[in-house]
């Protein structure tokens, strides 16, 4: 705004309630044109909701929104003819096939019959779709759908793309495919905001981040820059007994970058080892063979989402008490797939 | 901060004329999207046609010959009723089809989109329009093999057709709001039966009224499909049309008018 051409969204102020609950609670928001922003927050904190007002879906109770220019609520026709959504349940209609799922969604983007067609025919065979494209969607796999959501929501060339947690739920080979397809999408010049739970999601395909709690932006920045705030990687290391892991705790002082944490019961050590990276796990090794400490389990941990929470809010991601387990254990999945990528 | 000083464009908003005929060409392509549905879900092809048609032969045949229709064979008396009932029994697929599409996201689907906000709903009452005539004309079908004529000519029969439909577009409008209102298909399938049953079967659709108790002809006598199943049966093979047929008409006008509303003010608040 400060730069003559508008951004390609806007957020000013936006406040939704629902009956008790405050959804968003003045929320501001800006996303340049042409650039991936990641909205990052736990379930419930409201990014769901935000996609719906940006998308016309649901009016703000206060506060203004545009996309493109155009007011979400005023001119929310013209809103809803420059962009393109998926949501976290894949709205494809099971029992048309590939092919007539996307032919309706670009009729119902008012593309006239031949260009809905040969529409159709493009995006299937961009997302790798076109040997499925006469069977019906209720037989496709998880993966497939996505792609197929993601691909109606597509058909009208949208400038501003809002994809609600594109890969919740699919299996890590899903998801990588996936991540692949958004990127080359972003490629192509398209706004996209994206929501996710998680942190590897958002530094794999966004340029910014913004972190949402309650309602409320708590932080924003790039990845690193979210990262250097939660302290960095953390090594985490299992030992044979409480001595071996007060030895440990000694041995390994020369690469802290912050304080340490012990769990007597499990004999687990996470120590802040800062921006170190894979380096710091060879380093870990080296100091504690030297001082033949008997360690059962080490690894390198990227900060989840669950410890750019603590250190932003103080508190965990959740309030529900089931579901942090959950997502750390996921976090922790995905920090393995990243160390061997970092190692080469 | 106001919405003027984000940039607003007005360039592009089509007249009054192009959005109409836009409207007109959404509702077309989820009308189709409907019917495509009918004919690939086994279950709703069976619950639309098989079960109207068991239904006829059961009455028929089953309690057919323990109910006395005075001047009439049962088959011709059994018939108009049988088809008010499966047209009012076909809404069990607008408001299960509407909350389906609901849980499932894609009515947020088409909603962010710059398709007509009332096509999903408009499409959904036309293709139930086409699914009612299809099964009204194949119960009439099964109707001439076990004993039932129309002995009114064509015009009359053509009205029947005509007022069963209409009738059934009026049931499927309350069971839109239903649906959308309740959105949990399970809850909207036992909701169904509970105003379903009563509605169809304390009415003169397979018995006469006056066999009934007292109290329940009370509630029989008014009952809308009481009184279309009458003018039905005047339609089909003779006997006097107006009273009830004023009476019919003033029923469904007041069904779409509370409920048409009803849903689409469901409909806008759905999510």
């Amino acid at each position: 705004m400060d730069r003559g051409d508008h951004p390609a969204i806007v957020a000013r102020g936006i406040v939704k309630r629902f009956e008790e609950t405050v959804a968003l609670d003045g929320l501001d928001l800006e996303v340049p044109s042409g650039s991936v922003l990641g909205l990052l927050g736990p379930n419930g904190s409201g990014k769901t909701t935000l996609v719906r007002v940006l998308t016309t879906l649901t009016p703000p109770d206060e506060g203004t929104a545009a996309v493109e220019g155009h007011d979400v609520v005023h001119q929310a026709a013209a809103v809803r003819r420059r962009i393109g959504l998926a949501g976290q349940f894949s709205a494809v209609d099971d029992h048309l096939t590939g092919y007539e799922n996307l032919e309706m969604a670009g009729r119902l983007y008012h593309l006239d019959r031949q260009t809905a067609a040969r529409r159709a025919r493009e995006l299937l065979e961009r997302f790798q779709l076109s040997d499925a494209a006469s069977r019906l969607a209720k037989g496709y796999s998880g993966g497939m759908r996505r792609r197929l959501d993601l691909a109606a929501s597509l058909v009208a060339h949208p400038s501003v793309l809002f994809l609600d947690e594109p890969t919740t739920g699919l299996d890590p080979r899903s998801r990588l495919d996936l991540w692949g397809v958004i990127r080359d999408l972003v490629r192509d010049g398209t706004t996209l905001l994206l929501t996710t739970q998680y942190l590897e999601e958002a530094d794999q395909l966004a340029d910014s981040i913004v972190v949402i709690d309650q309602g409320r932006v708590i932080a924003k920045g790039t990845a690193p820059e979210l990262k250097s705030r939660v302290g960095g990687d953390v090594l985490t290391g299992t030992f044979a007994s409480a001595t071996d892991l007060e030895r440990a705790r000694r041995a390994l002082a020369p690469l802290a970058a912050g304080d340490a944490q012990e769990d007597p019961v499990t004999n687990e050590l996470r120590l802040p080892v800062g921006s170190m990276g894979s380096r710091a796990l060879l380093e870990a090794v080296r100091l504690l063979d030297n001082e033949r400490v008997e360690v059962l389990d080490l690894a390198i941990n990227r900060p989840s989402l669950d410890d750019v929470f603590l250190a932003l809010t103080g508190h965990a991601a959740s309030n529900a008490p089931a579901v942090p387990t959950k997502r750390r254990r996921r976090g922790r999945q995905a920090t393995a797939a990243s160390l061997g990528s970092e190692t080469r | 901060m106001t919405t003027t000083t984000l940039g607003a464009h007005h360039d592009d908003e089509p007249g009054v004329v192009e959005r109409a005929r836009w409207a007109l060409a959404d509702a077309q392509v989820m009308t189709r999207r409907y019917l495509l549905q009918l004919i690939r879900i086994p279950t709703v092809l069976f619950f639309s046609l098989i079960q109207p048609v068991m239904f006829v032969l059961l009455f028929r045949y089953v309690f057919g010959g323990a109910i006395h229709t005075a001047g009439v064979n049962y088959a011709e008396y059994m018939l108009p009723g049988a088809i008010a009932q499966t047209a009012s029994f076909a809404s069990f697929g607008t408001a299960i089809g509407l909350s389906y599409d609901l849980g499932r996201g894609l009515i947020d689907r088409v909603r962010s989109m710059p398709a007509a906000r009332f096509a999903v709903l408009a499409g959904r009452l036309s293709s139930d329009v086409v699914r009612s005539l299809a099964v009204v004309l194949v119960l009439i079908a099964v109707g001439y093999g076990v004993g039932f004529r129309f002995d009114n000519g064509a015009g009359p029969a053509i009205l029947m057709i005509l007022l069963s439909v209409l009738f059934g577009l009026a049931i499927c409008t309350i069971a839109a709001f239903v649906g959308l209102a309740l959105k949990d298909p399970e809850a909207v399938q036992s909701f169904g039966l509970v105003w379903l049953f009563p509605l169809t079967f304390v009415s003169g659709a397979f018995v006469p009224v006056a066999t009934m108790p007292g109290w329940l002809q009370a509630i029989a006598r008014p009952n809308p499909v009481t009184l279309v199943v009458a003018v039905m049966r005047s339609l089909a093979y003779g006997g006097p049309i107006t009273p009830h047929l004023l009476e019919s008409l003033a029923w469904i006008a007041g069904i779409l008018l509370v409920f048409a509303p009803l849903a689409v003010r469901a409909f806008k608040r759905a999510s």
